[in-house]
């Protein structure tokens, strides 16, 4: 089976409403990525799909299903042995020019990421550099992307980035062990932010904090959304909490996307039985619930 | 009916911070009594206590103070009592890749336990590791008898170490946090196997997690911790629904509730509105 043969993701016809009155700034077309091991591995197949700006859309999906590398490849941050096969990556600036990301070569590669598309990874945790203090890794970022600015001009942007994510400046001096796990995601979120990209994408950014924290570093990423209108893409397995904060929602099986709609509509008519089956996998916390340990066990 | 109870259980670690030295109470004072058939669910964020409440039950950590209590009787530390003890009470591991040895077949893992523990042996063996396999619905059994953790998804492994928790005749099973490694779609019908085996086996389950859904769902009471303590503890519908401590209140309000979609987006919304 090619990817150009398959019907495409499922949608209803609120969604093709809701998105006509948008404007995208990241579009990727028909993107394949391959593990190139033996047997290679089709991780992404054929993904078509739209970030407009201001949006936050959702990308839920369990592990193996290509959610990671399809991000990693929208920001060309494939590693070998992952390839991109095919396919568009398009980026529309917010001056109206267009770059063509997988064209995107050595030095203008580099001033694009992170400029434009930044980045908060997984397991986040552990992504600060523990030999370094968090203001030596802020700074990195303004050194190397905003070399006109003073020293002075670097150190308040730092400090200003901080308390946009609601860290104490005197932090600046502390190294990653010296902070919570929240603190460091917010650490990690304002590094994202250092540049104000017009699109972030966060994959599983809240995945190993507890519930009363990670909401806390939502409620701050909805705040800063609002405030400096960034796209985000935000990759989770936890669809209840996708369906609370993202616009829109595509569900990743098996390298495709199967389902992308709005938040609203997948929740109320979920279309693709994928859908409908990781749904049903969280119980409701205030409703009802009945047990089944007939088929699907075993599983 | 047996019982499996813990009263004021304390457990104390001593940390050392450069040349400081102090004590952590990681546990202050829990007690609950889980009955045969029964589910209890502990529940607490990261630090709280609860995979230590479930250690020092499973007798892998020894309580600072406090008593453990298997019907009516404090429970043998060592020796004779100690290995009656584990007859009956197991512990089912978070963390299923982890927990199975990548170079030993299934068959290996749950007739170590029925060997061990006296429950079967000689030719007796492999039939009880099939019906092992077959109590925790992986059939044909003989096929996943040969399999090694590594051929097997997550659920599928997890299975396996619920079925070596049952392997030397456990009436109680300990549960830390059993479903958290796995992939969302998989991790009902884990529970549905714990819920199934204790209705039908009279099994008493004491199921850790964070997530108040499913431990509201597949338990008929909740001991909500925070910090060491307990701040709650009910049966699970009123917990959940009419929870009284302001921390059990805040657990709630934080978790995702798919019925709420766009809630977290208007709230913040309406707030940045009202300034």
């Amino acid at each position: 089976m090619t990817a150009t043969t398959t019907a495409g993701p499922l949608s209803s016809a609120a969604h093709a409403e809701h998105v006509a009155r948008l404007t995208p700034v990241l579009t990727a077309h028909d993107v394949s990525i391959e593990y190139e091991v033996d047997p290679p591995v089709r991780a992404v197949q054929g993904v078509s799909l739209t970030l407009h700006r201001g949006e936050i859309l959702g990308l839920a999906g369990e592990s193996g299903c290509g959610k990671s590398t399809l991000a990693y490849g929208l920001n060309r941050l494939l590693k070998d042995p992952a390839v991109l096969r095919s396919g568009e990556v398009t980026f529309h600036d917010a001056d109206g020019t267009d770059t063509d990301v997988v064209a995107l070569d050595g030095d203008a590669l580099r001033a694009f990421r992170w400029d434009k598309v930044s980045m908060v990874f997984q397991g986040a945790m552990n992504s600060l550099n523990p030999v370094l203090s968090v203001r030596a890794q802020l700074e990195d970022v303004l050194t190397t992307h905003r070399p006109g600015l003073s020293r002075t001009e670097r150190g308040e942007r730092c400090a200003e980035l901080l308390e946009m994510v609601g860290v104490d400046p005197v932090r600046l001096d502390s190294f990653a062990h010296e902070l919570s796990g929240g603190m460091r995601q917010r650490v990690m979120i304002a590094m994202a932010m250092a540049l104000e990209p017009q699109v972030m994408i966060m994959d599983e950014p809240t995945t190993a904090l507890d519930v009363v924290v990670q909401r806390d570093i939502l409620r701050e990423i909805m705040r800063l959304r609002e405030r400096f209108d960034f796209a985000v893409v935000f990759i989770t397995h936890d669809l209840p909490l996708l369906l609370e904060i993202a616009d829109r929602i595509a569900v990743m099986r098996a390298g495709e996307i199967v389902e992308l709609d709005t938040a609203e509509q997948l929740y109320a008519a979920a279309q693709h039985e994928y859908t409908q089956t990781l749904l049903s996998s969280f119980p409701s916390l205030l409703g009802d619930f009945s047990y089944d340990d007939g088929e699907g066990a075993g599983r | 009916m047996s019982t499996l109870e813990v009263r004021n259980l304390v457990k104390e670690f001593k940390v050392r911070d450069g040349l400081r030295r102090s004590t952590l109470r990681a546990v202050n004072d829990v007690s609950f009594t889980l009955s045969a058939g029964r589910t209890v669910a502990v529940v607490g964020e990261s630090g709280s206590g609860k995979s230590t409440v479930a250690r020092m039950i499973a007798q892998l950590e020894t309580p600072t103070s406090g008593e453990i209590l298997l019907d009516d009787a404090a429970i043998g530390r060592r020796g004779r009592a100690l290995a009656d003890y584990r007859h009956q009470v197991q512990m089912v591991f978070q963390d299923p890749f982890a927990s199975l040895n990548p170079y030993h077949s299934v068959e290996h893992h749950l007739a170590r336990p029925l060997k061990l523990h006296g429950v079967a042996r000689g030719k007796d063996v492999l039939p009880a590791v099939y019906g092992l396999l077959e109590r925790v619905n992986l059939t044909p059994a003989p096929v996943f008898a040969e399999k090694r953790p590594h051929e097997m998804s997550g659920g599928q492994r997890q299975r396996i170490a619920i079925a070596r928790a049952l392997a030397p005749g456990a009436r109680f099973l300990v549960a830390d946090e059993p479903v958290s490694m796995l992939d969302v779609s998989i991790r009902l019908g884990v529970l549905n196997l714990l819920a199934r085996l204790q209705r039908e086996e009279n099994l008493g389950v004491l199921y850790i997690t964070h997530d108040l859904a499913t431990a509201r769902h597949f338990s008929d009471e909740i001991v909500v911790m925070y910090r060491g303590d307990v701040v709650e503890q009910g049966p699970s519908d009123e917990v959940i629904l009419d929870p009284q401590h302001d921390y059990t209140k805040t657990l709630l309000a934080a978790a995702p509730e798919p019925s709420r979609h766009g809630r977290l987006r208007d709230e913040v919304r309406a707030e940045l509105a009202a300034g």
